[in-house]
Protein backbone atom coordinates (compact mmCIF):
# COMPACT_ATOMS: atom_id res chain seq x y z
CA UNK A 1 0.00 0.00 0.00
CA UNK A 2 1.33 3.42 -1.01
CA UNK A 3 0.07 6.66 0.46
CA UNK A 4 -0.37 9.83 -1.58
CA UNK A 5 -1.12 13.07 0.25
CA UNK A 6 -3.84 15.29 -1.20
CA UNK A 7 -1.40 18.21 -0.96
CA UNK A 8 0.73 16.50 -3.61
CA UNK A 9 -2.30 16.03 -5.85
CA UNK A 10 -3.21 19.70 -5.43
CA UNK A 11 0.27 20.84 -6.48
CA UNK A 12 0.34 18.53 -9.50
CA UNK A 13 -3.14 19.61 -10.67
CA UNK A 14 -2.28 23.28 -10.29
CA UNK A 15 0.82 22.86 -12.47
CA UNK A 16 -1.03 20.72 -15.05
CA UNK A 17 -3.71 23.41 -15.46
CA UNK A 18 -1.13 26.01 -16.38
CA UNK A 19 1.16 23.89 -18.56
CA UNK A 20 -1.65 22.35 -20.61
CA UNK A 21 -3.10 25.79 -21.32
CA UNK A 22 0.23 27.37 -22.33
CA UNK A 23 1.91 24.66 -24.38
CA UNK A 24 0.37 23.08 -27.46
CA UNK A 25 1.34 19.37 -27.55
CA UNK A 26 4.15 18.67 -30.06
CA UNK A 27 2.13 16.05 -31.94
CA UNK A 28 -0.71 18.53 -32.54
CA UNK A 29 1.71 21.17 -33.80
CA UNK A 30 3.34 18.60 -36.10
CA UNK A 31 -0.07 17.67 -37.60
CA UNK A 32 -0.88 21.35 -38.18
CA UNK A 33 2.43 21.84 -40.02
CA UNK A 34 1.84 18.75 -42.15
CA UNK A 35 -1.64 19.98 -43.03
CA UNK A 36 -0.30 23.38 -43.95
CA UNK A 37 2.06 21.83 -46.49
CA UNK A 38 -0.99 20.41 -48.32
CA UNK A 39 -3.32 23.41 -47.90
CA UNK A 40 -4.41 25.05 -51.19
CA UNK A 41 -6.25 28.14 -49.89
CA UNK A 42 -4.07 31.22 -49.26
CA UNK A 43 -6.52 32.45 -46.60
CA UNK A 44 -6.34 29.08 -44.86
CA UNK A 45 -2.53 29.20 -45.06
CA UNK A 46 -2.59 32.57 -43.30
CA UNK A 47 -4.83 31.17 -40.52
CA UNK A 48 -2.50 28.19 -40.02
CA UNK A 49 0.41 30.65 -39.83
CA UNK A 50 -1.44 32.51 -37.07
CA UNK A 51 -2.01 29.25 -35.18
CA UNK A 52 1.71 28.40 -35.32
CA UNK A 53 2.71 31.94 -34.34
CA UNK A 54 0.20 31.94 -31.46
CA UNK A 55 1.84 28.82 -30.08
CA UNK A 56 5.24 30.53 -30.15
CA UNK A 57 3.92 33.60 -28.27
CA UNK A 58 1.99 31.58 -25.67
CA UNK A 59 4.95 29.30 -24.97
CA UNK A 60 7.47 32.12 -24.73
CA UNK A 61 5.40 34.45 -22.56
CA UNK A 62 3.47 31.88 -20.51
CA UNK A 63 0.06 32.92 -21.84
CA UNK A 64 -3.08 30.91 -22.42
CA UNK A 65 -3.14 29.65 -26.02
CA UNK A 66 -6.89 30.31 -26.10
CA UNK A 67 -8.88 32.61 -23.81
CA UNK A 68 -11.32 29.74 -23.35
CA UNK A 69 -9.25 27.72 -20.92
CA UNK A 70 -12.13 25.34 -20.68
CA UNK A 71 -13.97 23.13 -18.29
CA UNK A 72 -11.27 21.33 -16.31
CA UNK A 73 -11.72 17.63 -17.12
CA UNK A 74 -9.49 14.97 -15.58
CA UNK A 75 -9.15 11.32 -16.53
CA UNK A 76 -7.54 9.48 -13.64
CA UNK A 77 -6.15 5.98 -13.36
CA UNK A 78 -5.92 5.29 -9.65
CA UNK A 79 -3.81 2.29 -8.68
CA UNK A 80 -5.71 0.03 -6.30
CA UNK A 81 -2.65 -0.12 -4.04
CA UNK A 82 -2.83 3.64 -3.48
CA UNK A 83 -4.42 5.22 -0.43
CA UNK A 84 -5.27 8.94 -0.62
CA UNK A 85 -4.56 10.65 2.71
CA UNK A 86 -4.97 14.05 4.31
CA UNK A 87 -8.25 15.12 2.75
CA UNK A 88 -11.07 14.70 0.27
CA UNK A 89 -10.22 13.30 -3.19
CA UNK A 90 -12.62 15.43 -5.30
CA UNK A 91 -11.83 18.51 -3.21
CA UNK A 92 -8.12 18.02 -3.98
CA UNK A 93 -8.88 18.23 -7.71
CA UNK A 94 -11.07 21.28 -7.17
CA UNK A 95 -8.43 22.99 -5.04
CA UNK A 96 -5.71 22.25 -7.61
CA UNK A 97 -7.94 23.64 -10.36
CA UNK A 98 -8.74 26.73 -8.26
CA UNK A 99 -5.04 27.43 -7.62
CA UNK A 100 -3.88 26.69 -11.16
CA UNK A 101 -6.51 28.84 -12.83
CA UNK A 102 -5.85 31.73 -10.44
CA UNK A 103 -2.04 31.63 -10.49
CA UNK A 104 -1.95 30.96 -14.23
CA UNK A 105 -4.20 33.87 -15.25
CA UNK A 106 -6.59 31.39 -16.84
CA UNK A 107 -10.21 32.27 -17.51
CA UNK A 108 -12.90 31.13 -15.12
CA UNK A 109 -15.71 29.83 -17.31
CA UNK A 110 -18.01 27.87 -15.01
CA UNK A 111 -21.47 29.04 -13.87
CA UNK A 112 -23.05 27.60 -10.73
CA UNK A 113 -26.52 26.89 -12.10
CA UNK A 114 -26.89 25.79 -15.73
CA UNK A 115 -30.28 27.44 -16.28
CA UNK A 116 -31.43 30.17 -13.90
CA UNK A 117 -28.79 32.08 -11.94
CA UNK A 118 -25.84 31.24 -14.20
CA UNK A 119 -23.51 33.05 -11.79
CA UNK A 120 -19.80 32.55 -12.43
CA UNK A 121 -18.18 30.46 -9.65
CA UNK A 122 -15.10 32.68 -10.19
CA UNK A 123 -12.54 29.90 -9.65
CA UNK A 124 -13.38 27.51 -12.53
CA UNK A 125 -14.64 24.85 -10.13
CA UNK A 126 -16.09 22.34 -9.86
CA UNK A 127 -13.90 20.30 -12.17
CA UNK A 128 -14.97 16.98 -13.66
CA UNK A 129 -13.00 13.90 -12.54
CA UNK A 130 -13.39 10.53 -14.25
CA UNK A 131 -11.63 7.92 -12.13
CA UNK A 132 -10.85 4.34 -13.06
CA UNK A 133 -9.37 1.96 -10.50
CA UNK A 134 -6.50 -0.02 -12.03
CA UNK A 135 -3.91 -2.47 -10.71
CA UNK A 136 -0.70 -1.02 -9.28
CA UNK A 137 0.40 1.78 -7.02
CA UNK A 138 0.57 4.73 -9.38
CA UNK A 139 -1.74 7.65 -9.89
CA UNK A 140 -1.95 8.79 -13.52
CA UNK A 141 -3.75 12.06 -14.16
CA UNK A 142 -4.61 13.29 -17.66
CA UNK A 143 -5.92 16.83 -17.87
CA UNK A 144 -7.85 18.05 -20.90
CA UNK A 145 -9.32 21.52 -20.67
CA UNK A 146 -12.22 21.60 -23.13
CA UNK A 147 -13.54 24.81 -24.63
CA UNK A 148 -17.27 25.48 -24.90
CA UNK A 149 -17.30 26.20 -28.63
CA UNK A 150 -16.11 22.74 -29.63
CA UNK A 151 -18.06 20.97 -26.88
CA UNK A 152 -21.33 22.52 -28.14
CA UNK A 153 -20.87 20.64 -31.41
CA UNK A 154 -20.97 17.17 -29.78
CA UNK A 155 -23.78 14.66 -30.26
CA UNK A 156 -24.83 11.18 -29.18
CA UNK A 157 -27.03 9.16 -31.52
CA UNK A 158 -28.53 5.75 -30.80
CA UNK A 159 -27.93 3.95 -34.10
CA UNK A 160 -28.64 0.24 -34.52
CA UNK A 161 -26.77 -2.65 -36.15
CA UNK A 162 -28.66 -2.15 -39.41
CA UNK A 163 -26.91 1.21 -39.89
CA UNK A 164 -23.50 -0.53 -40.02
CA UNK A 165 -20.22 1.30 -40.56
CA UNK A 166 -21.76 3.37 -43.38
CA UNK A 167 -24.39 4.72 -40.97
CA UNK A 168 -21.68 5.64 -38.50
CA UNK A 169 -19.69 7.43 -41.19
CA UNK A 170 -22.76 9.35 -42.41
CA UNK A 171 -23.48 10.52 -38.87
CA UNK A 172 -19.90 11.66 -38.25
CA UNK A 173 -19.74 13.55 -41.57
CA UNK A 174 -23.12 15.16 -40.93
CA UNK A 175 -21.99 16.31 -37.47
CA UNK A 176 -18.75 17.84 -38.78
CA UNK A 177 -20.55 19.48 -41.70
CA UNK A 178 -23.23 21.03 -39.48
CA UNK A 179 -20.54 22.28 -37.09
CA UNK A 180 -18.84 24.32 -39.84
CA UNK A 181 -16.43 26.85 -38.41
CA UNK A 182 -17.93 26.80 -34.90
CA UNK A 183 -15.62 24.25 -33.22
CA UNK A 184 -12.47 26.07 -34.49
CA UNK A 185 -11.29 23.77 -37.27
CA UNK A 186 -8.96 22.18 -38.08
CA UNK A 187 -10.55 19.87 -35.51
CA UNK A 188 -9.77 16.52 -33.98
CA UNK A 189 -12.76 14.22 -34.41
CA UNK A 190 -13.37 11.85 -31.52
CA UNK A 191 -15.84 9.05 -32.18
CA UNK A 192 -17.16 6.61 -29.58
CA UNK A 193 -18.90 3.49 -30.86
CA UNK A 194 -20.59 0.89 -28.69
CA UNK A 195 -21.11 0.61 -24.96
CA UNK A 196 -24.33 2.39 -24.05
CA UNK A 197 -25.65 5.96 -24.01
CA UNK A 198 -23.11 7.37 -21.54
CA UNK A 199 -20.24 5.00 -22.34
CA UNK A 200 -20.06 6.00 -26.01
CA UNK A 201 -19.89 9.68 -25.00
CA UNK A 202 -16.95 8.89 -22.71
CA UNK A 203 -15.26 6.93 -25.50
CA UNK A 204 -15.65 9.87 -27.90
CA UNK A 205 -13.93 12.18 -25.45
CA UNK A 206 -11.19 9.66 -24.65
CA UNK A 207 -10.62 9.27 -28.40
CA UNK A 208 -9.45 12.90 -28.44
CA UNK A 209 -6.60 11.97 -26.11
CA UNK A 210 -4.98 9.29 -28.30
CA UNK A 211 -1.27 9.94 -28.76
CA UNK A 212 0.44 10.75 -30.99
CA UNK A 213 -2.38 12.46 -32.88
CA UNK A 214 -3.35 10.50 -35.99
CA UNK A 215 -2.28 7.09 -34.66
CA UNK A 216 -4.67 4.60 -36.28
CA UNK A 217 -7.00 2.32 -34.34
CA UNK A 218 -5.26 -1.10 -33.88
CA UNK A 219 -8.25 -2.85 -35.49
CA UNK A 220 -7.81 -2.67 -39.30
CA UNK A 221 -11.55 -2.21 -39.93
CA UNK A 222 -11.74 0.84 -37.68
CA UNK A 223 -8.37 2.12 -38.90
CA UNK A 224 -9.77 2.04 -42.47
CA UNK A 225 -12.93 3.87 -41.33
CA UNK A 226 -10.78 6.53 -39.64
CA UNK A 227 -8.74 7.10 -42.81
CA UNK A 228 -11.84 7.25 -45.02
CA UNK A 229 -13.58 9.63 -42.65
CA UNK A 230 -10.55 11.92 -42.53
CA UNK A 231 -10.42 12.09 -46.31
CA UNK A 232 -14.16 12.68 -46.65
CA UNK A 233 -14.17 15.33 -43.94
CA UNK A 234 -11.33 17.22 -45.59
CA UNK A 235 -13.21 17.01 -48.88
CA UNK A 236 -16.06 19.00 -47.29
CA UNK A 237 -14.00 22.14 -47.95
CA UNK A 238 -14.90 23.73 -44.58
CA UNK A 239 -11.27 24.61 -43.91
CA UNK A 240 -9.65 26.47 -41.02
CA UNK A 241 -12.29 28.49 -39.11
CA UNK A 242 -14.89 27.42 -41.70
CA UNK A 243 -13.71 29.99 -44.24
CA UNK A 244 -12.89 27.41 -46.89
CA UNK A 245 -9.87 25.19 -47.40
CA UNK A 246 -8.56 21.66 -47.52
CA UNK A 247 -7.75 21.38 -43.80
CA UNK A 248 -10.91 20.67 -41.81
CA UNK A 249 -9.74 17.84 -39.55
CA UNK A 250 -6.26 16.88 -38.34
CA UNK A 251 -7.27 13.37 -37.32
CA UNK A 252 -10.23 11.05 -36.74
CA UNK A 253 -9.96 8.68 -33.79
CA UNK A 254 -12.55 5.96 -33.18
CA UNK A 255 -12.74 4.19 -29.82
CA UNK A 256 -15.01 1.19 -29.37
CA UNK A 257 -16.58 -1.00 -26.69
CA UNK A 258 -18.85 -4.07 -26.81
CA UNK A 259 -22.55 -3.27 -26.90
CA UNK A 260 -26.02 -4.75 -26.34
CA UNK A 261 -27.55 -6.96 -29.09
CA UNK A 262 -30.24 -4.30 -29.71
CA UNK A 263 -27.98 -1.23 -29.89
CA UNK A 264 -25.13 0.53 -31.68
CA UNK A 265 -24.69 3.88 -29.91
CA UNK A 266 -22.37 6.43 -31.51
CA UNK A 267 -21.03 9.68 -30.09
CA UNK A 268 -19.05 12.43 -31.77
CA UNK A 269 -16.95 14.87 -29.75
CA UNK A 270 -14.90 17.49 -31.58
CA UNK A 271 -11.79 19.17 -30.28
CA UNK A 272 -10.55 22.50 -31.59
CA UNK A 273 -7.09 22.92 -33.13
CA UNK A 274 -5.89 23.95 -29.66
CA UNK A 275 -6.14 20.26 -28.75
CA UNK A 276 -4.79 20.61 -25.23
CA UNK A 277 -4.06 17.66 -22.97
CA UNK A 278 -1.29 16.68 -20.64
CA UNK A 279 -0.62 13.62 -18.46
CA UNK A 280 1.43 13.11 -15.36
CA UNK A 281 2.16 10.04 -13.25
CA UNK A 282 2.58 10.40 -9.48
CA UNK B 1 2.23 34.27 -46.25
CA UNK B 2 1.37 36.53 -43.32
CA UNK B 3 3.42 39.30 -44.83
CA UNK B 4 1.53 39.06 -48.10
CA UNK B 5 -1.79 39.12 -46.27
CA UNK B 6 -0.67 42.16 -44.32
CA UNK B 7 0.41 44.19 -47.32
CA UNK B 8 -2.98 43.53 -48.91
CA UNK B 9 -4.94 44.40 -45.77
CA UNK B 10 -7.39 47.28 -45.55
CA UNK B 11 -6.97 49.53 -42.53
CA UNK B 12 -10.24 50.48 -40.84
CA UNK B 13 -10.89 52.70 -37.84
CA UNK B 14 -13.93 52.70 -35.57
CA UNK B 15 -16.62 53.99 -35.30
CA UNK B 16 -17.60 52.59 -38.70
CA UNK B 17 -19.58 54.65 -41.22
CA UNK B 18 -21.78 53.58 -44.16
CA UNK B 19 -19.01 54.81 -46.43
CA UNK B 20 -16.43 52.51 -44.76
CA UNK B 21 -18.73 49.54 -44.91
CA UNK B 22 -19.92 49.84 -48.51
CA UNK B 23 -16.36 49.36 -49.75
CA UNK B 24 -15.87 46.09 -47.91
CA UNK B 25 -16.38 42.73 -49.54
CA UNK B 26 -16.05 39.19 -48.30
CA UNK B 27 -12.51 37.88 -48.11
CA UNK B 28 -10.98 41.32 -47.51
CA UNK B 29 -8.24 41.21 -44.89
CA UNK B 30 -8.81 43.93 -42.32
CA UNK B 31 -6.55 45.54 -39.75
CA UNK B 32 -8.96 47.26 -37.36
CA UNK B 33 -8.00 50.12 -35.06
CA UNK B 34 -9.83 52.30 -32.56
CA UNK B 35 -12.33 51.60 -29.79
CA UNK B 36 -14.26 48.33 -29.77
CA UNK B 37 -16.49 46.86 -27.06
CA UNK B 38 -16.49 43.30 -25.81
CA UNK B 39 -19.74 41.43 -25.27
CA UNK B 40 -20.89 37.85 -25.30
CA UNK B 41 -23.89 35.80 -24.19
CA UNK B 42 -24.83 37.28 -20.80
CA UNK B 43 -23.98 40.91 -21.68
CA UNK B 44 -25.98 40.68 -24.92
CA UNK B 45 -28.99 39.43 -23.02
CA UNK B 46 -28.81 42.43 -20.67
CA UNK B 47 -28.31 44.98 -23.49
CA UNK B 48 -31.16 43.44 -25.44
CA UNK B 49 -33.47 43.56 -22.40
CA UNK B 50 -32.68 47.27 -21.92
CA UNK B 51 -33.40 48.04 -25.58
CA UNK B 52 -36.71 46.18 -25.38
CA UNK B 53 -37.69 48.27 -22.36
CA UNK B 54 -36.53 51.47 -24.08
CA UNK B 55 -33.93 52.15 -21.41
CA UNK B 56 -30.47 53.66 -22.03
CA UNK B 57 -27.45 51.41 -22.63
CA UNK B 58 -24.14 51.58 -20.76
CA UNK B 59 -22.29 51.92 -24.11
CA UNK B 60 -22.76 54.05 -27.24
CA UNK B 61 -23.89 51.79 -30.07
CA UNK B 62 -23.57 54.39 -32.88
CA UNK B 63 -21.14 52.93 -35.42
CA UNK B 64 -19.93 50.52 -32.74
CA UNK B 65 -18.10 47.27 -33.27
CA UNK B 66 -18.75 44.56 -30.69
CA UNK B 67 -16.15 41.85 -30.26
CA UNK B 68 -17.56 38.53 -29.05
CA UNK B 69 -14.94 37.65 -26.47
CA UNK B 70 -14.50 36.79 -22.83
CA UNK B 71 -10.80 37.44 -22.26
CA UNK B 72 -8.50 35.62 -19.87
CA UNK B 73 -7.27 37.69 -16.90
CA UNK B 74 -4.37 40.04 -17.66
CA UNK B 75 -0.95 39.15 -16.31
CA UNK B 76 0.89 42.02 -14.59
CA UNK B 77 2.22 44.39 -17.23
CA UNK B 78 -0.28 43.31 -19.88
CA UNK B 79 -3.42 45.32 -20.80
CA UNK B 80 -5.43 42.13 -21.31
CA UNK B 81 -5.09 38.36 -21.14
CA UNK B 82 -5.47 36.04 -24.11
CA UNK B 83 -8.46 37.29 -26.10
CA UNK B 84 -9.66 35.30 -29.11
CA UNK B 85 -13.20 35.30 -30.53
CA UNK B 86 -16.02 33.13 -29.24
CA UNK B 87 -18.60 31.42 -31.47
CA UNK B 88 -20.98 34.01 -32.90
CA UNK B 89 -24.22 32.10 -33.57
CA UNK B 90 -25.21 32.33 -29.90
CA UNK B 91 -25.52 36.11 -30.32
CA UNK B 92 -27.63 35.83 -33.52
CA UNK B 93 -31.02 36.43 -31.83
CA UNK B 94 -29.82 39.77 -30.39
CA UNK B 95 -28.37 41.22 -33.61
CA UNK B 96 -31.43 42.75 -35.35
CA UNK B 97 -32.44 44.99 -32.43
CA UNK B 98 -28.84 46.02 -31.71
CA UNK B 99 -28.26 47.02 -35.35
CA UNK B 100 -31.57 48.89 -35.37
CA UNK B 101 -30.02 50.99 -32.59
CA UNK B 102 -26.83 51.87 -34.44
CA UNK B 103 -24.38 48.99 -34.08
CA UNK B 104 -22.37 48.56 -37.28
CA UNK B 105 -19.97 45.71 -36.82
CA UNK B 106 -19.24 42.54 -34.91
CA UNK B 107 -16.20 40.34 -34.60
CA UNK B 108 -16.47 36.65 -33.84
CA UNK B 109 -16.02 33.19 -35.29
CA UNK B 110 -18.31 30.82 -37.16
CA UNK B 111 -21.18 31.46 -39.55
CA UNK B 112 -24.35 33.49 -38.92
CA UNK B 113 -28.08 32.95 -39.37
CA UNK B 114 -29.99 34.12 -42.45
CA UNK B 115 -31.63 36.71 -40.20
CA UNK B 116 -28.25 38.18 -39.26
CA UNK B 117 -27.14 38.22 -42.90
CA UNK B 118 -30.34 40.11 -43.82
CA UNK B 119 -29.81 42.52 -40.92
CA UNK B 120 -26.28 43.32 -42.08
CA UNK B 121 -27.64 44.09 -45.53
CA UNK B 122 -30.54 46.19 -44.25
CA UNK B 123 -28.55 48.36 -41.84
CA UNK B 124 -25.24 48.41 -43.78
CA UNK B 125 -23.23 46.42 -41.29
CA UNK B 126 -20.34 44.01 -41.39
CA UNK B 127 -19.40 40.74 -39.71
CA UNK B 128 -15.68 40.26 -39.28
CA UNK B 129 -14.23 36.82 -38.56
CA UNK B 130 -11.17 36.54 -36.35
CA UNK B 131 -9.22 33.32 -35.90
CA UNK B 132 -10.43 31.29 -32.92
CA UNK B 133 -7.76 29.87 -30.65
CA UNK B 134 -5.01 32.35 -31.51
CA UNK B 135 -5.83 34.36 -28.42
CA UNK B 136 -2.29 35.23 -27.31
CA UNK B 137 -1.57 36.60 -30.81
CA UNK B 138 -4.78 38.66 -30.99
CA UNK B 139 -4.18 40.09 -27.49
CA UNK B 140 -1.05 41.77 -28.90
CA UNK B 141 -3.27 44.16 -30.87
CA UNK B 142 -5.10 45.31 -27.72
CA UNK B 143 -3.46 48.48 -26.36
CA UNK B 144 -5.76 49.21 -23.42
CA UNK B 145 -8.75 47.71 -21.64
CA UNK B 146 -11.28 49.00 -19.13
CA UNK B 147 -14.44 47.42 -17.79
CA UNK B 148 -17.41 49.69 -18.56
CA UNK B 149 -20.41 47.58 -17.49
CA UNK B 150 -21.56 44.40 -15.76
CA UNK B 151 -18.43 43.69 -13.75
CA UNK B 152 -20.36 40.96 -11.91
CA UNK B 153 -20.24 38.88 -15.10
CA UNK B 154 -16.49 38.34 -14.74
CA UNK B 155 -15.06 37.40 -18.14
CA UNK B 156 -18.42 38.32 -19.70
CA UNK B 157 -18.35 41.95 -18.46
CA UNK B 158 -18.43 44.64 -21.16
CA UNK B 159 -14.95 46.01 -21.77
CA UNK B 160 -13.84 48.99 -23.79
CA UNK B 161 -10.76 48.06 -25.80
CA UNK B 162 -8.47 50.28 -27.77
CA UNK B 163 -7.05 48.13 -30.54
CA UNK B 164 -4.38 48.67 -33.16
CA UNK B 165 -4.24 46.56 -36.33
CA UNK B 166 -6.56 43.87 -35.00
CA UNK B 167 -6.40 41.14 -37.71
CA UNK B 168 -9.72 39.93 -39.10
CA UNK B 169 -11.41 39.08 -42.36
CA UNK B 170 -14.73 40.23 -43.85
CA UNK B 171 -17.01 37.19 -43.52
CA UNK B 172 -20.37 38.82 -44.27
CA UNK B 173 -20.57 42.12 -46.16
CA UNK B 174 -23.44 44.60 -46.64
CA UNK B 175 -23.97 43.34 -50.19
CA UNK B 176 -25.20 39.96 -48.94
CA UNK B 177 -21.88 38.13 -49.40
CA UNK B 178 -21.13 35.15 -47.17
CA UNK B 179 -17.52 33.95 -47.09
CA UNK B 180 -18.49 30.77 -45.22
CA UNK B 181 -20.68 29.64 -48.14
CA UNK B 182 -18.32 30.88 -50.88
CA UNK B 183 -15.13 29.57 -49.27
CA UNK B 184 -16.53 26.10 -48.71
CA UNK B 185 -17.93 25.94 -52.26
CA UNK B 186 -14.48 26.70 -53.63
CA UNK B 187 -12.62 23.96 -51.76
CA UNK B 188 -15.11 21.10 -51.50
CA UNK B 189 -14.58 18.03 -53.68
Amino acid sequence: MREIEVSEIINVISRLCMEANYYLPDDVLECIKQAQAKEESPAAQAILDQIIENNVIARKEGLALCQDTGFAVFFVELGQEVRITGGDYQEAFDEGTRRGYEAGYLRKSIVNDPVFARANTKDNTPCIVHTRIVPGEELKITFCPKGGGAENMAEVRMLTAAHGIEGIKEFVIERVKKSGGNPCPPVVVGVGVGGNFEKCAMLAKQALLREPLGTPNPDPNFARAEAELLENINNLGIGPMGLGGRTTALAVHIETFPCHIATMPVAVNLNCHVARHKSIVI
Amino acid sequence: MNLREKTLAIRLTTPLTDNDIEKLKIGDNILLSGVIYTGRDAAHKRLHDLLKKGEPLPIDLQGAVIYYVGPAPAKPGYPIGSAGPTTSYRMDPFVPLMFQHGQKGMIGKGNRSEEVIATIKKFKGVYLAATGGVAALIAKSVKSMEIVAYEDLGPEAIRRLVVEDFPCIVANDCHGGDLFKEGIKKYQR
